[in-house]
């Protein structure tokens, strides 16, 4: 056993008494000081303190699936009394008084907290370079971004710091970062997981989800962390099923759409490849695949970069050194004070996010951006509503190209938000969507992105998991991860 | 220069009674000590959300379809983004173009007559903190206790004319939030407060003038005062041949003047967006004749009611409808008493004057509207005289027993046996004789005096009446 175990090895392990909880945790710790002076997905280790050994051990029992398993999360979550910063230095210092819904959750599921997790500052970006602390490193090639937002998320699980890890993802931030780096990322359907305590980027876009090792094990964490929050407004009035029992393997007849709008141009030629030879296997499988048509995802990239920005400017305006994280210190007067600590505590991409959201609002353009792109919004809702009357799963690449490197589109945001090209119109419709690692180029993975029906994360996991086990190559292991053996 | 008119619209706020906030469960007491009544969710903590509070949605509806508004089956809440210390997330969630209700109106009456303000829109919004001028120190303290407290916006359309107009429309606003149990409307306390858009423009012109907008007005003295100096100010400009500039001015109380506090150019763009942290508000129409079925019979309503149905004078009705509670003890006193003027003329009187000494409200007294029907039929039956029952009522009040038990213990009963109270006058007559001469030399006053012997002689307990007739009798008798 080690951390590429499946949860459901590392439960049995625990059940069987031939590990224990604090074994676990202690393999999780070492592993951190073995590889994350190199990855860097941590911002910090928190490691729980004291006699979390007995107390977790007593809750290990056949139902408790996460009992005793330990994980990380991303650093946008809130945790009660430990420093959460969303990678910005505005955020620096900031102890939350209160803990996440999903927190809670997995606290009730006897999971152990490891640390948080590095991410681009408030989620803004698809490397973790737009981190305000440092960037983190692809396990894969050092040298590469691990995409982003969830890059330490993606990087943590990956290298075997963690079994598992919670990220969000707001236009593809938690599916991107796990196909560049040969994970397995869901993101939920809006509504399904609460967002209380998650700290906003752009609230009716936002969702948390796991990235793991295997499709078993996100639905394993789903389970855990899905369901209606009292706390959240959008969370939905959904009874959640049994997820685990939709894993049956069979998908013949499924109904698989291919949409060309999802294989243009920027699409890799190497990634095209290594996708449509994963449909080729869904096909053998028994699933029926035919092409569809989103006609409206030329202007969905357009229209998040104007909607999510314009939510984030209103999101973000609470950070003015008022009552909590960073204060300029040289400050004259009130509006001095806003504009020398909010200059200081942001960094550039964030700053460029506000000023394009707060122009979007403003008097006089309202109508022209931020309402028309909304407009756009419900036009992208509707392709995919008469594209599901079709087919049960829509299949593309989940990202354009295998994981980039470092420094490569830092000064070309334009480029930069091309990678979310296949991953924004899926937030933009609220829909539950999963990738999988299908195979590597050149030593990188390449990342099948799967959009489901809303509220239908059971098909959505069932085809995930039928192609993943008949791929046979998860848990995917990077050079980096076997150098450490428990 | 021609005759001008004054053009008035009103922003009246008002807190919704509710035992929470409206988007968290921090309470909403008024008075505690400074950011008590706190949590994450109106803080503005990172990562928390507001939910609504379904009290302050069943309030607001109910206070908009009592101004007469149409309540739509959708309506949503938005974000009203600005920095400042008293707002937190440095947004206020409000509503900005589909609010709970539209299109309503007040009616006042005014020199006799009745006259419609139309109200423009009812909305719910959240309250926002108050800074403090610090002790210690050149700074501000940041109390958000209030944030988050939940209001309704009343926006008037510019029907008002004159600054009497304006306090007469506050006080019906308030009267109606007041019956409806939407809001305890405090001004003191800040639980109902009001700006005001004035201007003036040539008597018959349609355009209007430019105008200023006046906060601060925290009394009814104040609303009608602030208004009139602003008027006054606005007019003298005006004759100078100056024109008025798009101002926001604070009435000063101490100074009685309006103060500038910014001027059109600052005006904020609050880029108001829908919220995303929550869903469109979905009304069924049960819901909303829900909330009309909790709506009583209305103060306008009341005052015509009582003048018809029971023949009071105007001041009556508009005294005895100025709160639901004394409006309903009226009501059911009057129902108990063969003469509704009587139940008026002690309400009005003798009991408003020893709730007032007393520093009481009409709901606070043990003296219900049965008891106090069963003292006027006392006096109406003869038991007992008009200068007892005042007695007594001070008595029932401090008590609790009713008329008939005091009687009782104090041996009250009025006499009204003809052959008692002859018997009494003889011997008063007999021992006054002085008196009795003067009378009969015309001297109408002589009878007064032996009147006031009967009474001591009875200790106050002879029928007036009788007593008058059987001394005159008796007196006219001798000649
Ligand atoms: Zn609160």
């Amino acid at each position: 056993m080690d951390f590429f175990s499946s949860l459901r090895e590392l439960h049995t392990g625990l059940t069987r008494r031939e590990t224990t909880a604090s074994e676990l945790l202690d393999w999780s710790l070492q592993r951190i000081a073995a590889v994350d002076d190199r990855v860097r997905a941590f911002l910090h280790v928190s490691a729980p303190r004291g006699d979390s050994d007995r107390r977790m051990g007593a809750d290990i029992a056949a139902d408790r699936m996460l009992a005793g398993i330990p994980y990380a999360l991303k650093d946008n979550m809130c945790t009660r009394g430990i420093e959460t910063t969303c990678a910005s230095h505005i955020l620096k210092g900031y102890i939350p008084p209160y803990s996440a819904t999903v927190v809670e959750r997995l606290d009730d599921a006897g999971a152990a907290l490891v640390g948080k997790l590095n991410m681009d500052e408030f989620a803004m970006g698809s490397s973790t370079e737009n981190s305000g602390f440092f960037p983190t490193r692809n396990p894969w090639d050092l040298e590469r971004v691990p995409g982003g937002s969830s890059g330490g998320a993606a990087a943590a699980v990956a290298s075997g710091m963690v079994p598992f890890a919670l990220g969000s993802d707001t236009g593809g931030s938690i599916r991107q970062p796990a196909a560049f780096c040969g994970v397995v990322g869901l993101k939920p359907s809006y509504g399904l997981v609460s967002r209380f305590g998650l700290v906003a980027f752009a609230s009716s876009l936002d969702q948390i989800g796991p990235l793991t090792h295997t499709v078993e094990d996100a639905a394993i964490v789903l389970q855990a962390i899905a369901g209606k929050d009292g706390r959240d407004s959008t969370s939905a009035h959904i009874q959640t099923p049994d997820y685990r029992a939709a894993l049956t393997g069979d998908i013949r007849g499924l109904r698989i759409g291919i949409a060309e709008e999802y294989f243009g141009p920027s699409v890799d030629a190497g990634v095209r490849g290594t996708v449509m030879k994963a449909v080729a296997l869904l096909e053998q499988l028994g699933a029926v695949v035919s092409p569809i048509s989103l006609p409206h995802t030329e202007y969905a990239l357009s229209a998040y970069y104007l909607i999510a920005p314009a939510e984030a400017s209103s999101n973000l305006a609470r950070y003015d050194g008022v009552r909590y994280g960073f204060r300029a210190v040289d400050a004259e007067n009130l509006m001095d004070m806003y504009e020398k600590t909010r200059s200081a505590g942001f960094g550039p991409e964030v700053k460029r996010r506000i000023l394009i959201g707060t122009y979007a609002l403003s008097a006089g353009y309202y109508d022209e951006y931020y309402k028309r792109a909304q407009q756009v919004r419900t036009l992208i809702r509707q392709d995919f509503e008469r594209a599901f009357a079709d087919v049960d799963v829509i299949v593309s690449p989940t990202a354009p190209t295998t994981a980039f490197r470092l420094g490569e589109k830092v000064l070309d945001p334009l480029t930069m938000y091309l990678s979310d090209i296949c991953t924004v119109p899926v937030n933009l419709a609220g829909l539950p969507a999963i990738s999988v690692p299908c195979g590597l180029i050149e030593g990188l993975p390449v990342g099948l992105q799967m959009i489901g029906r809303m509220f239908d994360e059971e098909t959505l996991l069932r085809a995930a998991h039928a192609y993943e086990q008949a791929a046979g190559m998860a848990p995917l292991r990077p050079e980096l991860a076997m150098e450490v053996k428990a | 220069m021609a005759v001008l008119e004054t053009v008035i619209g009103l922003e009246v706020h008002v807190e919704l009674g509710t035992r929470t906030k409206i988007f968290c469960s921090c309470a909403t007491e008024f008075g505690a000590p400074p950011n008590s009544h706190v949590c994450p969710v109106c803080l503005g903590s990172p990562g928390a959300l507001p939910v609504l509070n379904e009290q302050a949605l069943a309030l607001g509806v109910r206070a908009a379809l009592a101004l007469n508004c149409r309540v739509p089956a959708e309506s949503k809440f938005d974000r009203k983004n600005y920095f400042y210390p008293d707002s937190p997330k440095a947004y206020q969630i409000s509503q900005y173009d589909e609010p709970i209700g539209q299109h309503g109106f007040v009616e006042i009456v005014v020199g006799g007559e009745k006259k419609r303000i139309g109200v423009t829109r009812v909305h719910l919004e959240e309250d926002a903190g108050k800074l403090n001028h610090s002790p210690y120190g050149d700074v501000s303290l940041v109390d958000l206790n209030r944030v988050g407290i939940p209001l309704i916006e009343i926006v008037s359309e510019p029907d008002i004319r004159s600054a009497e107009e304006a306090r007469l429309y506050l006080e019906e606003i308030r009267s109606i939030m007041q019956y409806c149990l939407v809001s305890e409307c405090r001004m003191e306390e800040g639980s109902l407060r009001c700006d005001a858009n004035i201007s003036l423009r040539p008597m018959g012109q349609r355009e209007f003038g430019t105008k200023t907008e006046i906060k601060n007005m925290n009394s009814f003295r104040n609303v009608q005062r602030g208004l009139e100096y602003e008027q006054e100010r606005q007019a003298a400009m005006l004759a100078r041949g100056e024109s008025v500039a798009q101002q926001t001015l604070r009435w000063d109380e101490a100074t009685g003047a309006t103060l500038l506090m910014r001027s059109k150019e600052d005006a904020h763009d609050y880029r108001y967006f829908p919220d995303p942290d929550l869903p469109r508000i979905l009304l069924s129409a049960a819901y909303i004749e829900a909330r009309r079925g909790e709506i009583p019979e209305l103060p306008a309503r009341k005052r015509e009611r009582f003048e018809r149905e029971y023949g009071l004078p105007a001041y009556d009705a508009g005294v005895l409808t100025a709160s639901r509670e004394l409006a309903e003890y009226f009501d059911q006193t009057a129902q108990r008493v063969r003469d509704p003027k009587s139940a008026s003329n002690w309400i009005m009187g003798e009991l408003l004057a020893n709730l007032k000494a007393a520093a009481l409200l009409i709901d606070e007294i043990q003296v219900t509207p049965l008891a106090l029907a069963d003292l006027i039929g006392l006096i109406e039956d003869g038991t007992i005289s008009a200068k007892i029952a005042k007695t007594l009522l001070k008595d029932m009040l401090d008590t609790g027993k009713d008329a008939k038990t005091l009687i009782a213990e104090q041996g009250l009963v009025q006499i009204s046996d003809e052959g008692e109270l002859r018997a009494v006058a003889e011997r008063v007559l007999a021992a006054n004789r002085k008196s009795v001469d003067d009378y009969r030399a015309g001297k109408e006053k002589a009878l007064g005096s032996l009147v006031g012997q009967m009474m001591k002689e009875t200790k106050g307990k002879a029928n007036p009446q009788i007593v008058n007739r059987v001394l005159l009798e008796l007196i006219s008798g001798r000649e």
